[in-house]
This record gives structure tokens, C-alpha cells and sequence, in this order.
């Protein structure tokens, strides 16, 4: 269910509406489920309409687990072969 | 042919319309012929005048034939329209057959009231798009519908060529170990139409990739004159095509998901709309089969076209008697790529 | 794509299966409930299962609102879009769900009806303004996620004062459904299938947050953990599983911290408590009726609620009886131990819900993955 894409504001265009943009792609979507949209925010969208916004602070922390379980897992094949 | 006496008005193709005189056989069909159809397309075969035309069949070889009809809405598209839209579709049929496509016929059915100017850009755009294709578009025929009963503008190609000797290319002719190749990125043509859909619109630069591949393909035969298939991968995309071949040679497919070249904006487009790629449309994209022998050879040369410069290697043909298309996911698993139940929609799920 | 392809490296993912690989205990089975449609679709498309161990068996859950929409209501929907001077927007995934007497939306299309696909429910309301000599009705479906968006042109809509644009709505909730789920599955007997925890959706959960979720843990004590929408997403939360279930642990834990809180959205929430309010009941296709699970328009927006405005019958459908979608959604069979999959009952003629849409369990082992052999344990 629920097909959501994260896409940057390049503009707040008018109440309760902004474009975002994925790749050069644009389109117009409304915001009016958010408070304070910014240019620059990553916003989550679904059926035409920002439902939420990414966290870039938490996205890099998931990211960063990923890393350093990607780690430990070629420590753990190192160790394996050995 | 002598001019008709006297003065007869010029046609009016900044403000005029299709009206049902211009179908009807009669003064205003034949102007409309000779001051639009002939004048665009000029060739000593439209200026006979004739309802059909005659030619000799070069000696050897194999005539090849195809047909293709267009409704294409919008008419006018990045990239492209409904015009060149339908020579190049007919072109590629005959070259996919392996054959050199030398000449069109084109069948318009236009509706009452459709501008005149909007025919003309159309028209001309495929005396354009023929030129460059070097094919000749030698017979046609043209009908009004009433008001409603048509979208502006239908058009049907049908092309005849000719299929050097040697050359045995079909759908048919697939054998496990095979390497399929395609000429270059995926989806540019549906994204760019999607995007222009009432409801659906979005703002991208993708342009329809529309094009003519019979230089391409011939130059690909020269080189590998053994290709076992060609085929444009259009309505339905890829998946389509692979499905197509594995049935009829009865092989099974593997892809590889990361080596299908597809844009970043047609891919964010349909990450937006939830399509898959694979089902995309193209018009100016062949898939290509060949003995894994070949590949290498063939991918060279392809790239070495102006309509190939993106081509890759992106799966091969093997033993499978369900003749699955399978493909080898980015991430090592494995999925299928079935054949689509009708038109692929966006999803909201 | 940022915040998109991150989260679909291969190199990780593999990285991710061989950590999985190394933590299940050998004699252990993990029969893990991905809720929501968009995962199972995941799942298909980048072939996880094949990079889990055997001990790990992903159970297809209920969460695609269209597999779960009653017969009865696509009639519905059917039956307004015959008549005359009546517009129905819609998302495209409704189109070609088989209902009643051989129609669906997509063939009362065919029979003159107007049916209009939309990408968003304001396109419906956009349709509304351009055409005030049309009746717009707009045929909502979708969990929470889907839901505040219906609730912002309903709002708009009365602001404008529109007079031709209403609503059918049939917005569902997730909670009440897993809740459902524990409930059939603690009943026993043969029929009850074990789930040992939940993979939990991802775009409900910004909407609705991580809170309520835990009295369903704790109640039930299975482990849920809320997973982001991409392939790494769930495969994190996958080991996130494994490794409750080793512990012996039921918690909640946000695996999608970049974009679900505790609290979630609540400005979207406010706006869907402002325009909807429970239904006592609704008939899940799958399910049979589950208490408390469904919206309704409130009486303040009366006028933008199709039901009320159209006088809309509502009749049960049951499913066809070699169906097994009932078994399948609750998680108890697999497509492939149903009679008609894959030979009466395909995405060309879909028989019940799973087979229906792309992202139920039946349409997407279908579409990627038949060409596994089936041994399920």
C-alpha cells in the first residue's frame, strides 16, 4: 500500500502548495498535511500530497548502521575464511 | 499533369479546416492532394499521380512488408508526432525483419473540423522523417469522418523492403546461450507521453526517443550477418519483446536488472507513478539476439551508431521448457518479468 | 534519486542476508507478517526471498486496500459511474477489479460509463471545478496514509462551496485489521496460523506514528517493527525481528526513523478527525466484518458524502467458493496451495482480492516469483 517518494521542494508556490523535484523530474503537490515547508526539504510524497518529510539527521543515521553492519559482516567472512 | 483553368484559391493552412469535401473525391480532395500530400512528400511516383505505384523488386532477396496503425494522443509530443511517429514505426517493422525499407504507403483518416495547420506540421514532418530514413512515401489515400468520430487525426503506414540474402532473423530463431542486446536507454518514449496525460501531468525534459533504425540495423548486419532477432520493443515495453521471443523460439530469458540502461528522470517518473521501466514504450530502441560469440562484436558496432551510443548486453537466452523470462535483481535475487496484463496504470499502492 | 537509492544497494542488502544467515538459530522457524502491500510488492520485485535463510518465512499480510475492498462496494462504485451525468475519479489500481456480473470499472467504462483515472484526489476536485454540470464523485480507497490527502478536498471542497463534488469513502485502518489478524489466529484450531511478528507499514506509520502499535505488542507479544518503504529498509527490520525473537522480546522498534515518530503526523491526523469518524463495523473481502476498522464522512460534511447524497445500496458479495484469498490474507496458505492460482484465477481474470491488485500476495508470487518450486513448510 501507499507508494510514497521522497522529492526536494525547489519552490513553495502558493498556500499550502509546492514543487518538488526527483531527478529533474517536477511536479506541483500540496503541502497543506505539513507546516513550514522550506525550498530544500525532503518531502514524502503520496497521491499528489506531502504526507511527511525525511529527516536528514536520521536518514544518516540509519545509513551509517548499514555501514558498520556491512563492516562487521566483512569481518565475519574475513574471519570465516580463515 | 495540365493546371486546371482559372483561378482557384490557395488553400488556407494557417486557418483552415478539414471539412467532409476533402474526402469526398472530388476538386477539393485533389487539391488538397497535390498542394499538401504531393508537395510535401515529392517523388516521381506521387507526381504521376496514379492510386497506386509501381516498381521493380531489386533482383535476389526477399520482400519484407509491414503495417502499422497510429492513434497517438497527444499528436504533437516532445520529441516528436503523430507523423514521424508513423514512418519511423513502419521503417522499424521492415528493418526488424532484416529488411532495407524502401517505400511507404500512408492512409489518413482525418476528422471534420481538424486544423489545416496542424495537418500540414504532420504531413511534413513525415516528408522529414521519410528523407532521413531515405524511403519513399509513393501511394496514400485519405477520408473524413464526421465531427466526433475520429481524435483529429488517424494514420496507417504500410512499407514494403527488401531482405538481403543470408540474412534469417525471427522471434523464432532464439537458442539457449544466446546474449540479448538492446541499443539503448529504455522508457524515454511512454514517460514522455505520460507526462503530457490530463490527471497525470508532471514536468520533465524526457523528449520521445522516435526514430528511424533502419541505418543502424543494417550497418549491424553487415557486421553479424547471422543475427538471430530483432524486434522495437514498443507497446509493452521490453517485457514484451522477451516474452515474445521466449515463447516463440521456446528458450527461457535471464536479465540482468543492472545492466539495462534506463535514465535517471525516466526512472524517478516512474518511481513518481509506480511503473516498472520494463513495460515503458519506445520507438526508437531495438532489442537485438545473437550467438554469445557475436555479442561483443555487435555490441561494438551498435555503439558505434548515432542511435546506439547507449547500447548494452543485458541478458541471454537458456534451456527452460516453462520459457520464463527471469531477471537476476540488483541485489542477487531473482524475480520474474511477466508478460503485462493489458496496459501497465499507475498505482497508488 | 536521494533518500531512494541508499536504500537499494545490492552490496548492503547481501551484507544484510549473510548477517540474517549468521543470527537465526538453526531449529528455529520466524514467520514474520509483512502488514502492507507495498512490502510484499518489495519483497517480489528485488527478490528477497531469496536471500533469506530458510528458517525465515515472510507471510503476505492484508495491507493493500484494494485486494481487501468488498465486492459489494466496487458494485457500488460500478453502479453510480452508470449513471447518467455522473463522473467518478479514481486511482487506477480500481480499474480492473472484477466485481459483480463480469463488470468492473474499467468495462462499465467501455458501456459509456464516465470513469476518469486520477493520480490524486484533487484532480477529482480539480475535475469538479472545471465541469460544475457533472456530478464528481470520487471513489476513495487506501489505509491512513490515503486518507488525510481525501480529507484536505473534502475541506476544500466545502470552503469552495462546490455543489457537484462528493465522496465514497472507504478508507480503512491498519490497526484494527492486525488486531483482527491476532484475533483469528488466537481463535486455534487448525485454522490459525502462527505469526511471530510484523513487519509494520511504513507511510501509515508517518501518518499514525509508532504509539499505537505497542498496546498490540504488548497485548499479543509479538514484536512489531515499523520498516522503511525500500528493500534495505525491510531487510533491516527482518534482522531487527530475528533478533527480538531471539531475545525473547514484543516491543515496538522504528526501523524507519527518517521519517516515523512516536507521535506521527498530527496535523494529518487532526484533518482526518475533523472530516471522518468510525464506522461500527465494515466488511473486509477476506476477513468477514471487523469492528472499528473503517471511516466514514461526518455529518458536518454531509453533503460530501456520496453515500448520503446517492443512497447507495450496499449488498454482501461472498467470495467464489474455490477461493482461498480468505485463508491467504490471514497469512494461513500460500497462493501456491490454492486450487484455481495460476490456472482459473490469474492477474488477467482475477477470481478474489489477492490476485487483483500487483502488490497482493497471489498477483505478486504470480508476476515474480511462480517460476519458484513450492515446498512450503
Amino acid at each position: 500500500m501507499c507508494l510514497a517518494i521522497p522529492a526536494r521542494v525547489v519552490e513553495v508556490s502558493g498556500v499550502d502548495q509546492a514543487r518538488i523535484d526527483i531527478v529533474g523530474v517536477q511536479k506541483e503537490i500540496s503541502t497543506a498535511l505539513l507546516d513550514n515547508v522550506a525550498v530544500g526539504d525532503y518531502l514524502i510524497v503520496h497521491v499528489g500530497h506531502a504526507i511527511g518529510r525525511i529527516d536528514p539527521d536520521e536518514a544518516e543515521k540509519t545509513l551509517a548502521y548499514l555501514a558498520e553492519m556491512s563492516d562487521e559482516d566483512a569481518r565475519a567472512l574475513a574471519a570465516a575464511s580463515m | 499533369m495540365t493546371k486546371p483553368n482559372g483561378y482557384h484559391r490557395p488553400i488556407d493552412f494557417k486557418h483552415g479546416q478539414v471539412d467532409m469535401t476533402h474526402g469526398s473525391g472530388g476538386r477539393a480532395m485533389a487539391q488538397l492532394i497535390e498542394d499538401l500530400f504531393v508537395a510535401s512528400f515529392d517523388n516521381e511516383f506521387l507526381r504521376e499521380q496514379n492510386d497506386g505505384a509501381s516498381f521493380a523488386v531489386p533482383p535476389g532477396g526477399h520482400m519484407v512488408m509491414a503495417t502499422d496503425s497510429h492513434v497517438v494522443s497527444p499528436l504533437f509530443f516532445p520529441g516528436g508526432d503523430i507523423g514521424c511517429l508513423s514512418v519511423h514505426g513502419t521503417v522499424n517493422d521492415v528493418a526488424m525483419a532484416g529488411g532495407r525499407p524502401l517505400y511507404l504507403a500512408a492512409s489518413f483518416i482525418l476528422e471534420e473540423g481538424f486544423p489545416l495547420a496542424d495537418l500540414k506540421r504532420i504531413v511534413e514532418s513525415m516528408a522529414q522523417a521519410a528523407k532521413e530514413a531515405g524511403v519513399l512515401i509513393v501511394t496514400g489515400d485519405t477520408k473524413v469522418v464526421e465531427r466526433g468520430k475520429g481524435d483529429g487525426v488517424f494514420i496507417t503506414t504500410t512499407g514494403v523492403g527488401v531482405r538481403p540474402p543470408g540474412v534469417n532473423v525471427s522471434g523464432g530463431n532464439v537458442q539457449p546461450g544466446d546474449k540479448i542486446l538492446v541499443s539503448g536507454m529504455l522508457g524515454d518514449h511512454g514517460v514522455a507521453i505520460m507526462s503530457l496525460r490530463e490527471n497525470l501531468s508532471f514536468d520533465t525534459t524526457i523528449e520521445s526517443d522516435t526514430a528511424a533504425l533502419n541505418g543502424l540495423t543494417a550497418a549491424m548486419l553487415e557486421a553479424v550477418p547471422g543475427i538471430h532477432a530483432l524486434r522495437d520493443p514498443t507497446r509493452g515495453g521490453l517485457a514484451a519483446v522477451m516474452n515474445e521471443f521466449a515463447r516463440q523460439s521456446g528458450v527461457g530469458i535471464v536479465l540482468q536488472e543492472d545492466a539495462l540502461p534506463v535514465r535517471p528522470q525516466v526512472e524517478a517518473a516512474c518511481e513518481l507513478l509506480g511503473l516498472d521501466p520494463l513495460y515503458v514504450a519506445n520507438e526508437g530502441k531495438l532489442v537485438a539476439v545473437c550467438a554469445a560469440t557475436d555479442a561483443e562484436r555487435l555490441l561494438g558496432v551498435m555503439r558505434a551508431h548515432p542511435l546506439g551510443r547507449d547500447a548494452a548486453i543485458i541478458g541471454e537466452a537458456i534451456t527452460d521448457p516453462h520459457c520464463f523470462v527471469q531477471m537476476e535483481t540488483s541485489f542477487g535475487g531473482r524475480r520474474m518479468v511477466d508478460w503485462l496484463t493489458g496496459e501497465q496504470l499507475p498505482r497508488i499502492c | 534519486m536521494k533518500y531512494i537509492d541508499e536504500f537499494r544497494d545490492g552490496k548492503l542488502a547481501r551484507a544484510l542476508a549473510r548477517t540474517i544467515v549468521r543470527e537465526v538459530q538453526p531449529d528455529k522457524s520466524y514467520r514474520l507478517m509483512e502488514f502492507c502491500g507495498g512490502h510484499t510488492h518489495a519483497i517480489s520485485r528485488y527478490g528477497l526471498e531469496d536471500l533469506l535463510p530458510k528458517q525465515v518465512r515472510m507471510i503476505h499480510g492484508p495491507g493493500c486496500p484494494v485486494c481487501v475492498l468488498p465486492t459489494g462496494r466496487t458494485d457500488s462504485a460500478i453502479e453510480l459511474a452508470l449513471r447518467p451525468g455522473v463522473t467518478l475519479c479514481t486511482y487506477a489500481d480500481t480499474l480492473r477489479v472484477p466485481a459483480s456480473d463480469n463488470l468492473s470499472l474499467f468495462k462499465a467504462k467501455a458501456q459509456g460509463a464516465d470513469v476518469r483515472m486520477v493520480y490524486s484526489c484533487s484532480d477529482a476536485l480539480r475535475i469538479a471545478q472545471d465541469e460544475p454540470e457533472r456530478e464528481v464523485v470520487f471513489f476513495a480507497i487506501g489505509f491512513e496514509t490515503t486518507t488525510p490527502p481525501t480529507a484536505v478536498v473534502i475541506k476544500q471542497a466545502a470552503a469552495l462551496g462546490l455543489k457537484n463534488f462528493s465522496v465514497f469513502c472507504n478508507h480503512v485502518l491498519t490497526p484494527a485489521a492486525m488486531v483482527h489478524l491476532m484475533e483469528l489466529s488466537a481463535a486455534g484450531g487448525a485454522d490459525s496460523v502462527r505469526i511471530d511478528g510484523f513487519v509494520g507499514p511504513s507511510h501509515v506509520s508517518t501518518i499514525i506514528g509508532s504509539s499505537p502499535y505497542e498496546g498490540f505488542a504488548a497485548r499479543y507479544r509479538k514484536p512489531v517493527v515499523i520498516a522503511g518503504f525500500e528493500p534495505l529498509d525491510v531487510m533491516q527490520s527482518i534482522l531487527m525481528l530475528v533478533r527480538q525473537i531471539n531475545d525473547g522480546r514484543a516491543e515496538v522498534e522504528n526501523q524507519f526513523i527518517r521519517a516515523v515518530t512516536r507521535e506521527g503526523n498530527q496535523k494529518a491526523q487532526r484533518l482526518m478527525g475533523e472530516v471522518f469518524e468510525m464506522r461500527e463495523a465494515f466488511d473486509w473481502r477476506g476477513l468477514g466484518e471487523v469492528p472499528s476498522s473503517a471511516l466514514k464522512i461526518r455529518e458536518d460534511f454531509a453533503a460530501f458524502d456520496a453515500e448520503r447524497r446517492f443512497a447507495i445500496p450496499y449488498r454482501q458479495v461472498p467470495d467464489p467458493k474455490a477461493c482461498e484469498c480468505a485463508a491467504i490474507l490471514r497469512g494461513q496458505k500460500h497462493p501456491s496451495d490454492c486450487k484455481v492460482f495460476g490456472n482459473a484465477c490469474t492477474p488477467d481474470r482475477p477470481i478474489g482480492a489477492c490476485m487483483v491488485s500487483s502488490e497482493g500476495a497471489c498477483a505478486a508470487f504470480f508476476t515474480y516469483g511462480r517460476f519458484r518450486s513450492t515446498t512450503r513448510t
